[in-house]
């Protein structure tokens, strides 16, 4: 059960949050231009470093929004989290 | 309560010698990398089917010490589409015949595997299924509540509980097996054949030239190939960012546990996606029994415990008698989730470096399948037709295989 | 304490309420308490507590215990147990107990009531913090208790602080992350007076703490020589406290084996209860220490550089009878008589906990153990875990002396898996060089007690074999929980009827008390059917659909998802949702729309209402909702903060009761008076506000059967009202409720689909024949991967319909379709197509069927096979619309 710090309402359990994978993915601006394989690594494709990595989640049973976070995918800790649209503050490595 | 002390079954001894710890050579004709189930079977039938023996195994860890030694042992076929059919189908051939093949006591047991459905649309799901196994000759059955019953006594097929017991798929020459066993006995068999079996080898790096792959860089050194295969289950990213490129593949944990040793009162497998529960009883009696992954990307090989005990309350409900049993152990693997809940087999954008990765949770039950189509792909150059589907290519054009099971329920 | 009677292996036997059950049957002379799994040798007790290895037990009375140590039962009147070898039993009868779940948040837990652990407690509950202390024991004290010795008051003092919690019989049994653990309390076991049934006989605790202090303590070991498995062979601490404490006087004489000062305490504690101790055998070449002079003061002879090679049972009783010592390669040994061999392998702190999170143990050589290393952010330990093993002992690294191959064979090393050191040689020779491959060859650590004893002893082994330090051959590691826990107890209250939330509409009570089957939906209760007595669902569908066609039928819409979209940019943000274009809906109407993924698969779909310029009223599937609700909103967080929109679920605001057929008008007519109900003033897709039946609603044209319908929107507590109305009004037009079942037949009449029936989140609006609902003006999610070389394909899967030549026959949904020239074929057989909905149809006279199909729409007339139930039926391939083909009846 994880502690995840949402930037809004503070430190809760993980049952409150649904997961969102890797932070900062934009929609491709450009997408009838782009290829078939940029447009599949928007699709499918994600980071998943063993180490910190900046994910999304969504505070679903609390205040709803979305946020990103540093977290570290070998020993579960977490680094800073910050709003969307936030510059993404550096890597906790 | 037979008056009778009950007595456990004990499992035959191992062999007097299984392998021999190997310090890797300069070079080899090919390197598999990753020592789990899937990579050893790799090994094997390079070996013994492909005459390939000057090639090694390099393992991180100990042999056999990921998912191998950490998943529920179900084996089974009956999936939905002609590609997954195709390999596990093939897979489980292999399995009726492999004790024998490899010359290891591998405890696999034909037990069946019964896939519950609890409401309209899961059963309607369900079915889809069963006709798909059909008409593509996998053994599969529908059974009523009654037929659970029958075949699985201990099933609460009442009104009463939450999700009741509408019908079942059920998969007889499905079954279990041992894990370290089988991951011992391919070890062994391709160790007698003259591979290399190397533990404790990292690998930090990949040896690319022009496209084309040298060898790997580990924490032995150097070690030069003309063909490198990764293996690597939970590490599969990891490898490939190594390489140069990018896989669609989410690593989650994946958690499982076991009771104490029991006398026997199931001895057939029964998994409800529904209420997210497998469980079988083990050949010396342990209930061993897995759960949904949990949500988030780990390679810390554990989860929440919130996890565990939603699950504990799924069996409870279905199998009462349960009840009293005791959670003795748990653990976490990691699992490669794709997006399509199928595995990636075959090139890579590296001439000469295969991938074989992404088997979500349907890893142990593929192993020999899986190590087949692998041999086969690096030893000729080109994917086999049981993996052809299995391409990397799939999520460019989009040509998925979507193994994602009940695909939702909506009116 | 009072005498109580309790039964073991069905003979009577006396005991004191509340010792263990190990206690009470030593007391009563019970050494040989049962024979090993696989060996059938005779065990009998070593240890205290949950380390215990072979006393296990089966308990019939109570609620009951498949399989646990003996040392860890509380002996109660009345208490029914028998001994196992190795495997317990799930009695077919169901537990009656209660169990709950407490959740707490808390600045410190400490696990361990010893004294580190009450010292650690005292500290953080002076400076303030809400401390929870857990012990296992049923009183604090851990180490003292079982010497008999009180908890000096000051410490004790702590338990009673306000912001202290103390919990004992409680087992901390899992460490997560974040500071996150799951302890189990036994609350009931142990009382002698009847207990009421509201008290939960097992209590789950999750604590989250700022900080964990784990004041674990340590488990002794045993030493690994020939026979060291004989009852009467015990661990030196629980011998001696059995002994001292308990006053266990069955053993006459004992000779303590030791490699550390603890074989000299207990000597002193044994000799001081009166045991004649004839011999402190220890391995080391000296010793010193006031345990060791209170030794040589008693008169007990020392032998130094010794230790034991082997032992011998008693002829009939099984049990030791003496003790081979010698030195320790093995020669020289002779025998030393004593019905008591106590044994001090050394301390293995209990790091468990903190191996669970990763913490890797590090090997102490000047212990002879592996301990915590230094605190980490959240997790620190204190006491003998920490390595403060609290004395001047410098005990040996040893764990047995050389053996020769047949004693090796007799030399236990986990005594529950019946693994010696045979075994361990025989692994390492065959190669495997790791603790976790010695375990799983030789199966030691796997048993109940999970290594507890057993564990430093196998990497001391395979260490000294293979001349590393055990620390070189693996980390020393666990899996949770700690002990056992019943399954019962981690599943809660959470079973029958609240396993998960059942969702119900308001109009919920009155179709049950028409009798109607429910089917569960998701969460939700939805009446399948409402049989006119005892007639059967095909009959009952058939009869709905008639009366629904024919006259009208009224069905709880309720279930269906609602999202209140509001904001200035609410168009814009739904034409950039739907594959079909919503800005230009005009207020107060409706339009059916479709969503995909990103892939450019469907994946819901529902009617959205505009309800003002900047507001509008989706609806989705019922199953869909929070999905679709997720997905509106993460599209809106992170990619598009510039639209202005807001979403609110609204579903269980709402319920909505359709009234569907053509005498639906009439129907509404009556039950809205004011309304206009003209097909001029009210057409399809058309919203009006009126009264009905007294109750503002929002009536809606929608139709989801082809038929002239409306729906009746009113705030939610007036959902029965509504349909009670609805029933009495209705009854001249032969109203007919109906459900799920005959919902699907009627849609698939006309050919719409269900999402996740007839898809399976592999299909394009394109697939489903329903190009018209793909805008080509505008962009959407998923727009992009229609032109992906695949799914752009020609000749993919597509919706059509299948006529069984037979009008008689109902194909099997999920039944799979193959060409009309492999009929014959036996499977293997290639497919091209799978049924996804089939019925009977009243309006149609026969039966009809819906599937996929490869290149369908090209094959319309085409005739295919249909292998199911042993045989082959042929199907025509039409166009998946089949009924009112020109949309003649949807005004009625």
């Amino acid at each position: 059960m994880l502690n995840i710090p949402c930037p809004w309402c503070g430190p809760r359990d993980e049952t409150e949050f649904h997961y969102g994978q890797e932070a900062g993915v934009a929609y491709p601006e450009n997408r009838d231009e782009i290829s078939d394989e940029l447009w599949a690594k928007f699709v499918f494709y994600r980071a998943n470093p063993k180490g910190w990595h900046a994910e999304r989640w969504v505070h679903s049973a609390g205040c709803r929004r979305w946020f990103n976070v540093w977290r570290n995918t070998i020993n579960h800790e977490f680094g800073e989290s910050y709003k969307p649209f936030e510059p993404q503050p550096k890597s906790p490595a | 309560m037979a008056n009778k002390r009950l007595r456990t079954v004990e499992l035959p001894e191992h062999p007097d010698f299984l392998w021999t710890q190997k310090s890797p050579k300069k070079s080899y004709d090919a390197i598999i990398v990753g020592g789990g189930g899937h990579g050893l079977a790799t090994a094997y039938y390079l070996a013994k089917l492909h005459g390939m023996t000057n090639i090694a195994v390099l393992e991180k860890g100990w042999l056999g010490g990921g998912n191998m030694a950490r998943n529920t042992t179900i084996i089974r076929s009956n999936y939905l589409w002609d590609e997954s059919e195709g390999i596990y189908e093939h897979s489980l051939k292999l399995w009726e015949g492999l004790q024998e093949d490899v010359g290891y006591e591998m405890f696999f047991s034909q037990r069946g595997v019964m896939t519950l459905a609890h409401s309209v649309s899961d059963v309607r799901t369900k079915m889809r299924n069963y006709y798909a196994n059909g008409v593509a000759d996998i053994d599969s059955e529908w059974l009523t509540p009654a037929e659970v019953k029958k075949i699985a006594p201990v099933v609460n097929i009442s009104d009463d509980i939450r999700y009741p017991v509408m019908g079942a798929t059920y998969q007889p020459r499905a079954g279990i097996a041992k894990h370290d066993w089988v991951a011992w006995g391919y070890a062994k068999a391709a160790g007698d054949m003259g591979v290399d079996i190397i533990q404790n080898c990292e690998v930090t790096g990949m040896i690319i030239q022009d496209g084309k792959i040298q060898g790997v860089q580990t924490n032995q050194g150097d070690i030069l190939a003309e063909k490198v295969a990764l293996v690597g289950a939970g590490h599969s990213s990891v490898l490939a960012e190594m390489a140069g490129f990018q896989i669609p593949i989410q690593s989650r944990p994946l958690q499982a546990l076991v009771s104490e040793l029991l006398e026997q009162v199931l001895d057939t497998v029964i998994m409800s996606g529904m209420v997210h529960v497998y469980v079988s009883q083990a050949h010396k009696g342990e209930l061993v029994m897995g759960a949904g992954t949990d949500a988030y990307n780990s390679y810390a090989q554990r989860g929440g415990f919130h996890v565990i005990e939603h699950q504990l309350s799924a069996a409870v409900e279905l199998f009462p008698i349960f009840e009293r049993a005791h959670l003795l152990r748990t653990w976490g693997g990691i699992v490669d989730t794709t997006p399509d809940a199928s595995p990636i087999v075959g090139l890579t954008p590296v001439e000469n470096l295969y991938l074989n990765c992404g088997w979500g949770t349907g890893g142990f039950k593929g192993t020999p399948g899986s190590g087949w189509v692998m041999a086969h792909t690096v030893a000729t150059g080109q994917p086999h037709e049981l993996n052809k589907g299995f391409n990397l290519n799939r999520f460019k054009t989009g040509h998925l295989i979507d193994e994602h099971g009940a695909a939702g329920v909506a009116h | 304490m009072s005498k109580v009677t309790f039964k073991f292996d069905g003979k009577k036997y006396k005991g004191k309420a509340g010792e263990s059950l190990a206690t009470a049957l030593l007391r009563n002379e019970v050494l040989h308490f049962t024979d090993s799994a696989y060996r059938d040798r005779p065990r009998g007790v070593i240890g205290l507590g949950h380390e215990e290895p072979n006393a296990l037990v089966y308990v019939d009375s109570g609620a009951g215990e498949p399989m646990i140590p003996a040392t860890v039962v509380p002996v109660v009147e009345g208490l029914v147990a028998r001994s196992l070898s190795g495997a317990g039993y799930l009695p077919d009868t169901r537990d009656h107990s209660r169990y709950d779940k407490k959740y707490k948040h808390v600045d410190v837990v400490v696990v361990g009531a010893g004294i580190a652990g009450l010292k650690a407690a005292l500290e953080n509950a002076k400076v303030g913090k809400d401390v929870v202390i857990c012990d296992e024991q049923d009183r604090p004290g851990g180490h003292l208790v079982h010497l008999g010795q009180e908890v000096p008051a000051e410490l004790l003092a702590v338990l009673n602080l306000p912001n202290v919690t103390y919990l004992p019989r409680t087992i901390v049994n899992g460490l997560y992350d974040q500071g996150y653990s799951v302890a189990i309390e036994r609350r009931t076991d142990h009382e002698t007076s009847k207990v009421s049934k509201q008290k939960a006989r097992i209590r789950t605790w999750h604590f989250r703490a700022q900080q964990t202090i784990l004041a674990t303590g340590a488990y002794q070991r045993h030493l690994v020589f020939a026979n060291n498995d004989l009852p009467g062979i015990m661990l030196s601490h629980s011998a001696a406290t059995y002994v001292a404490r308990d006053g266990v006087d069955v053993f006459k004489s004992a000779v303590v084996i030791t490699v550390d000062n603890q074989g000299y305490r207990d000597a002193i504690r044994l000799h001081n209860a009166g045991v004649q101790v004839n011999a402190v055998v220890d391995c080391r070449q000296s010793a010193s220490g006031p345990a060791v002079d209170a030794v040589r003061a008693a008169g007990i002879e020392i032998l130094f550089g010794k230790t034991a090679i082997d032992a011998c049972a008693k002829k009939k009783k099984g049990t030791v009878k003496c003790v081979n010592v010698g030195n320790l390669d093995g020669t020289e040994s002779a025998c030393i008589d004593a019905d008591l061999v106590a044994v001090s392998g050394g301390w293995t702190p209990t790091v468990h906990l903190a191996t669970y999170i990763g913490v890797k143990p590090k090997w102490a050589p000047e212990l002879a153990a592996f301990v915590l290393p230094a605190a980490t952010k959240w997790l620190s330990s204190v006491g003998m875990v920490a390595g403060d093993f609290g004395g001047d002992d410098s005990p040996a690294i040893f764990f047995g002396p050389a053996q020769t191959e047949e004693q090796a064979l007799s030399a236990y090393v986990d005594f529950q898996r019946d693994a010696t050191l045979r075994d361990v040689r025989r692994a390492i020779k065959a190669g495997m060089q790791s603790i976790e491959h010695v375990k799983r060859y030789t199966a030691i650590g796997t048993a109940h007690d999970q290594g507890k004893t057993s564990g430093t002893i196998t990497m001391g082994l395979i260490g000294a074999a293979l001349g590393k330090a055990p620390d070189e051959i693996g980390s020393l590691t666990f899996r949770s929980p700690f002990v056992g826990i019943p399954f019962a107890a981690l599943a809660g209250r959470e079973r029958g009827q609240v396993a998960d939330p059942v969702r119900r509409t308001p109009i919920h009570a009155l179709h049950e008390g028409a009798k109607a089957p429910m089917e569960d939906v998701g969460q939700w209760k939805r009446p399948w059917y409402f049989p006119n007595g005892k007639e059967k669902l095909h009959d009952a569908v058939l009869r709905e659909c008639a009366a629904v066609r024919e006259g009208v039928g009224v069905m709880d819409a309720s279930t269906l998802g609602k999202i209140d979209i509001q904001g200035p940019d609410a168009a814009e943000f739904l034409d950039r949702i739907y594959t079909n274009m919503f800005s230009s809906l005009k207020v107060g109407a409706s339009r059916y729309g479709f969503m995909c993924g990103v892939d450019g698969m469907v994946f819901d779909d529902g009617v959205t209402t505009r309800l003002g310029e900047n507001h509008f009223l989706m609806t989705t599937t019922t199953g869909g909702a929070a999905k679709v609700l997720d997905w509106l909103e993460e599209w809106l967080y992170t990619e598009w903060p510039d639209l202005k929109v807001y979403c609110t679920s609204v579903t269980e605001h709402i319920s909505t009761v359709a009234i569907v057929g053509p005498k639906s008008r009439n129907l509404i007519a009556k039950l809205s008076p004011t309304l206009d109900v003209s097909n001029e003033a009210f057409g399809f897709m058309e919203n009006k506000y009126a009264d009905v039946a007294g109750i503002p609603a929002r009536i809606a044209r929608i139709s989801f059967s082809g038929e002239l319908a409306y729906e009746i929107n009113v705030e939610a507590w007036y959902g029965a009202h509504i349909w009670e109305s609805v029933m009495r009004e209705g009854k001249e037009f032969g109203i007919t409720p109906y459900g799920t079942e005959t919902m699907h037949v009627l849609r698939a009449e006309k050919g719409y689909v269900i999402l996740g029936q007839d898809t399976d989140g592999t299909q394009t609006p394109m697939d489903l024949g329903m190009d018209w609902i793909v805008s080509k003006k505008k962009d959407f999610i998923g727009k992009r991967s229609f032109t992906r070389s695949d799914t752009a394909r020609a000749g993919r899967h597509q919706l059509v319909g299948f006529m069984p030549v037979d009008g008689q026959v109902v194909i099997p949904e999920g039944a799979y379709v193959i060409n009309a020239a492999d009929a014959a074929k036996p499977a293997p057989v290639a497919h091209t197509g799978y049924v996804t909905s089939s019925y009977m149809s009243a309006a149609l006279g026969r039966s009809f069927a819906m599937g996929m199909l490869a290149n369908g729409a090209a094959r319309h007339g085409e005739q295919v096979a249909i292998p199911f139930g042993g045989k082959v039926i042929m199907a025509q391939v039409t166009e998946p619309l089949f009924f009112d083909k020109e949309n003649t009846r949807r005004d009625g």
